[in-house]
């Protein structure tokens, strides 16, 4: 299972990119493919405020739906738009084409993983 | 042992199976202080015993079939074709749960399919669920999905001429859903007055076209009093959406009501259909279950429960409603009738319901001032108002000749023109109409 | 489910059409024709609906034929769906429903036109009070959910009479969708129960709740989900009645104890029963149903209007209840389910239907020995009316519930309830009902194991089944994806 090197990662499954004050977040691969196929993501417009720890749109399978907390704090100024109409690239490509959103952080990102500490914590969660 | 249970041999196998020497083993989890004795109830009964008794029920009520009946109000007696109970009546249909297996339930997904599509049809609208309760329970969702597409707002305009118990039901939940109920009034023509439609902010705008007194709604106007809310548009005779042009023409949001009028038995106010159908861009926030369209493993085409994220069972507290269990079956009904009526019954069933109802209320109008036409000169379908003090009276005593005359509005709610709902389908022929004038004429 | 024609794709009605075929004949119009444009006017009225069907009424009835032949139903067998209670649907039911002395009442007749259907109302609640043990029940609600809904706005009711602000309902986390559903649209907030390791209701978590003063009710299902009888559930409810709260009891599992226990000796102040489970009235492909909903002295001025009420041996429709909750629906409720649901009882009487919930307990107690070696037990407690297995022995080989839910179509049996209730992992509920003999739930067992059997051996066959149903597995997440809800006119797609 991928787990990128230069990614951050949290405990609910979500990954962020950092690049200067603009953080990419998407979900990650182990995330993916607890839910199956994606038929639907709901995100937040853009110019929306986002909190870290907090739900900001779901991601959706055939039959579950899955939260998707933010991992950061700031401003959305970029939303996918692409997945509206192909929601399987957060299958197929969950760390590039598959991305949800782009943040510009108020704060720094704390409490995430790097990609070692996330890998243990899905092993110590009944991962693979 | 009873009839619809296993044998005795059965039970003591099952029981030597599992080394029990008593079911009475089997319950001890239930503790003894919960334990009831015998059930207040007569023993089990003979399948002869059973009908005798409820035929005797049966035979105490005075059918609508027996009498010369002009009763409407939500219920409407149409032409019933001999194919519809005989499709209901298979056991394949009736005797079958929720399409859940898509494998085993193609015969119930893709009659759904097809309920689906005529509903989207008779309305102009792009989508619709596989059915509701009933016309009052639409009502209430079509509200709520509009309160979930306007947060911000709480304020909902409804006509006071929708059907008395879809405005009561809607009064229910919506004190529950903390949304504000401004109830409008009608203007001297019989149609909802629209002037004190505030839609900014506002949720939505419902009105029921044909309303309670029977005149058809300007829906152009409502569309447009609404503006920014959504537009909402309740149907209690469904028969109507084949000669009306429906809320979808006028660019409304919802399009819902009850389908009993396409040929299900009145049964005594229930078991009916509600349906609801809205623009496709509402479809995650449509109540109740949608069939799709798909393919199976070898690329045939195959129907499938679908979108069911948005229900209950996987959204739980967050669902768009909380129905699961719908009327599948009465839908079903429904799609037997509209497929016999097809193309030109649809058209043809509404337009004699109309001629007929405009019949007999041009004779009725020649007998003023001892009745009198609510609104002479508003568009009406197959139902209209007559004003009259104490119509209970008046309807008792052409019960006693047989004849239902239609329907006391003080039986529907103490806030309506005091007089008669008169409604008129197909079934009725000119020779009743002529015999309701002329006791109308003798009695009133 | 075998012959060609059966195998052959039938097409939608829609595409059935021929120009000029009709399905049906009306009456001779024995008035003047009018010109809707003008007795309505030009901008009310609609031209013909070019894209409905022109079928003959032989094609009408060769197409829902065919339909019907594709349906899996509780007359084909056993129909082990967990939690619904597919039990054998009395024909004598389905006659009586369709007297026209039932089936012909316009609801609005005059009372003295209709007291026989009244009369059947009033009996049946008369007979559900018996079987309840509770002190009145309204027939109205039109299924299970319904009469969630309908019993929360009672608690929502009661608790503003006493001046009360309590917005929380505790829900088990085995429950079912529309509990938490059904609460949040009577205005509360769910707050979810983990349950105990034996997988009932933990008085612990209870008693800790209940100490925040805003618990409003606890809405629990007996037995549960599980099929596992809640042993706390009288004590349960002395607790939520002494802090004030109120107890709801989901019905849908009440096939497991009538005659047995009552819900009223447990204490609960509102209960539904459905009456398309326990009470044998069909499931249609998905309802109609009937949900009443009995309830406790307390709660009884809430009621929804009207109910019936019976003044010097007449019968009449109540409205006049100042406390009420108001409408819920139109009418008085689904009465030819009620018609149903009396023949039912009556037939049954209090011998048979103590013996029905005996029945359907030895039922489900025989597939748990029977299977038990093949399938793992999710929970060891005791079964009542139906009993969970989950997938994990199957896991092993990648055969998942799911898989096995469709093997066993290809052995001529329905699915059992999968991926519920929520709290076991691959989950096959099963509830054989009191309709099965020894000789059907034999041929089960053994179509189940030898799924357990394939699975082991030859798991692929069990991956990719069903192999012989009319169709094989559908794509759907190509139904959720591409979204087609409609049949369009030019084979297009519609939304």
């Amino acid at each position: 299972m991928a787990r990128p090197e230069n990614l951050w990662y949290s405990k609910t499954h979500e990954w962020v990119r950092m690049e200067g004050e603009v953080a990419t977040v998407g979900i990650t691969d182990y995330a993916q493919e607890q839910l199956g196929d994606v038929v639907m993501v709901e995100l937040p417009a853009v110019g929306k405020g986002v909190t870290a720890g907090q739900e900001m749109g779901t991601v959706e399978s055939v039959k579950a739906v899955s939260e998707v907390f933010s991992p950061v704090s700031g401003t959305v100024v970029e939303v996918n738009g692409e997945l509206e109409a192909h929601p399987e690239l957060v299958n197929q490509d969950p760390f590039g084409a598959g991305w949800l959103v782009r943040v510009k952080v108020s704060e720094p990102p704390s409490g995430l993983m790097d990609a070692a500490a996330y890998e243990a914590f899905v092993q110590e969660e009944g991962g693979h | 042992m009873h009839r619809y249970q296993p044998g005795e041999g059965d039970r003591r196998r099952i029981l030597e199976f599992l080394g029990k020497s008593s079911v009475e083993e089997l319950l001890a989890p239930i503790p003894q202080e919960l334990r009831i004795g015998e059930l207040p109830l007569p023993l089990g009964m003979a399948e002869e015993e059973v009908r005798r008794i409820l035929r005797e029920w049966a035979a105490s009520n005075v059918t609508a079939e027996e009498k010369t009946s002009f009763l409407g109000a939500g219920v409407y007696r149409h032409v019933v074709p001999a194919v519809m109970d005989a499709v209901l009546s298979r056991a394949e249909f009736f005797t079958a749960y929720t399409p859940y297996q898509p494998e085993v339930s193609q015969g119930t997904l893709q009659a759904i399919f097809e309920f689906q599509t005529f509903v989207c049809l008779l309305t102009g609208m792009d989508v619709a669920n596989a059915s509701l309760y009933d016309g009052a329970t639409a009502v209430v969702e079509a509200v709520l999905q509009a309160s979930r597409l306007r947060p911000e707002g709480r304020k909902v305009f409804v006509s006071r001429l929708l059907h008395p118990d879809y405005l009561a039901t809607l009064r229910t939940y919506a004190e529950a859903a903390e949304l504000e109920l401004v109830e409008l009034p009608w203007d001297n023509t019989g149609r909802t007055d629209l002037s004190r439609v505030a839609p900014e902010g506002a949720v939505a705008v419902v009105v029921q076209s044909p309303n309670v007194v029977g005149v058809v709604e300007d829906l152009a106007a409502v569309r447009r009093a609404a503006g920014e809310a959504l537009a909402i548009q309740a149907v209690a005779e469904a028969t109507s959406l084949g000669l009306l042009a429906p809320g979808g023409a006028f660019g409304f949001d919802v399009v819902c009501g009850e389908m009993q009028a396409f040929g299900l038995p009145p049964s005594f106010g229930g078991p009916h259909v509600g349906f609801f159908a809205t623009r496709k861009e509402y479809l995650r926030q449509m109540p109740g279950r949608l069939v799709g369209q798909t393919i199976d493993a070898e690329g045939q085409r195959a129907f499938v429960l679908t979108l069911s994220t948005r229900e209950q069972h996987i959204r739980r507290a967050k669902a768009t409603s909380n129905i699961c269990t719908n009327h599948s079956l009465m839908a079903l009904g429904v799609t037997v009738v509209l497929s016999l009526l097809g193309q030109k019954g649809v058209r043809e069933l509404a337009l004699a319901s109309h001629a007929k109802a405009c019949y007999l209320k041009k004779r009725l109008a020649e007998l003023a001032p001892k009745v009198r036409l609510a609104f002479p000169n508003s568009p009406t379908y197959n139902e209209f108002l007559l004003l009259r003090e104490k119509p209970e009276q008046l309807l008792a005593r052409l019960s006693e000749e047989g004849i239902l005359g239609g329907v006391a509005t003080p039986l529907l709610a103490p806030y309506l023109p005091v007089g008669i709902l008169v409604a008129v389908t197909e079934k009725n022929t000119r020779e009743e109409c002529d015999r309701l004038v002329e006791a109308l004429g003798r009695l009133a | 489910m075998n012959g060609n024609k059966l195998r052959e794709r039938e097409p939608l009605i829609f595409e059935r059409s021929t120009p000029g075929a009709v399905g049906y004949q009306l009456p001779a119009l024995d008035v003047e024709p009018v010109d809707p444009e003008r007795t309505l006017g030009a901008d009310l009225v609609r031209g013909e609906i070019r894209e409905l069907p022109e079928v003959s009424e032989v094609d009408v009835v060769r197409h829902f034929h065919r339909l019907s032949r594709w349906n899996y139903a509780v007359d084909d067998g056993l129909y082990p769906l967990g939690s619904c209670t597919m039990k054998y649907n009395p024909r004598l039911n389905e006659e009586l429903a369709r007297l026209p002395g039932f089936s012909q009442v316009h609801p609005l007749q005059p009372a003295e036109d209709v007291q026989g259907a009244l009369r059947l109302m009033w009996e049946l609640e008369q007979a559900l009070v018996g079987i309840t043990g509770m002190a009145r029940v309204t027939l109205q609600p039109a299924a299970g959910a319904h009469g969630e809904l309908t019993g929360m706005l009672m608690i929502r009711k009661a608790l503003k009479d006493r001046g009360e602000h309590r917005s929380t309902v505790l829900i088990p986390d085995s429950a079912h969708g529309t509990n938490p559903a059904s609460a949040v649209f009577a205005g509360f907030k769910v707050k979810e129960l983990a349950s105990t390791p034996a997988g009932t209701l933990d008085l612990q978590a209870l008693e800790q709740e209940l100490a925040g003063g805003d618990v409003a009710a606890l809405m629990i299902t007996v037995p549960n989900t599980l099929g596992v009888f809640e042993p706390e559930i009288a004590r349960a409810a002395a607790m939520l009645h002494e802090k004030g709260a109120f107890l709801y009891m989901d019905g849908a599992n009440l096939n497991a104890f009538v005659g047995v226990a009552s819900p009223g000796k447990m204490g609960a102040d509102a209960l539904h029963i459905n009456l398309h489970k326990t009470f044998s009235t069909p499931h249609g492909g998905g309802g109609p149903g009937a949900g009443p909903v009995a309830v406790s002295e307390l709660l009884e001025p809430y009621l929804p209007v009207p109910v019936v009420e019976k003044r010097d041996g007449r019968f009449f429709l109540d409205s006049d209840r100042p406390k009420t909750i108001g409408k819920v629906r139109s009418f008085y409720g689904n009465f030819g389910i009620m018609v149903r649901a009396m023949a039912y009882i009556l037939s049954l009487g209090r011998n048979g239907l103590k013996g029905m919930a005996e029945a359907a307990v030895l039922a489900a107690n025989f597939l748990r020995r029977a299977l038990e070696e093949d399938y793992h037990l999710a929970y060891e407690s005791p079964t009542l009316h139906e009993v969970v297995f989950d997938d994990s022995l199957q896991k092993r080989f990648g055969v998942t519930n799911m898989d096995i839910a469709k093997r066993l179509l290809d052995y001529g049996f329905h699915a059992p309830t999968v991926s519920f209730p929520l709290i076991v992992h691959g989950a096959l509920m099963i509830e054989p009902t009191d309709s099965e003999g020894l000789a059907e739930l034999e041929a089960f067992a053994a179509a189940m194991k030898a799924i357990a059997r394939e699975a082991r051996e030859n798991p692929e066959i069990v991956k990719t089944a069903p192999h012989t149903t009319p169709v094989r597995r559908p794509d759907e997440v190509r139904a959720a994806r591409q979204p087609i809800l409609r049949w369009m006119p030019d084979g297009g797609q519609g939304s």
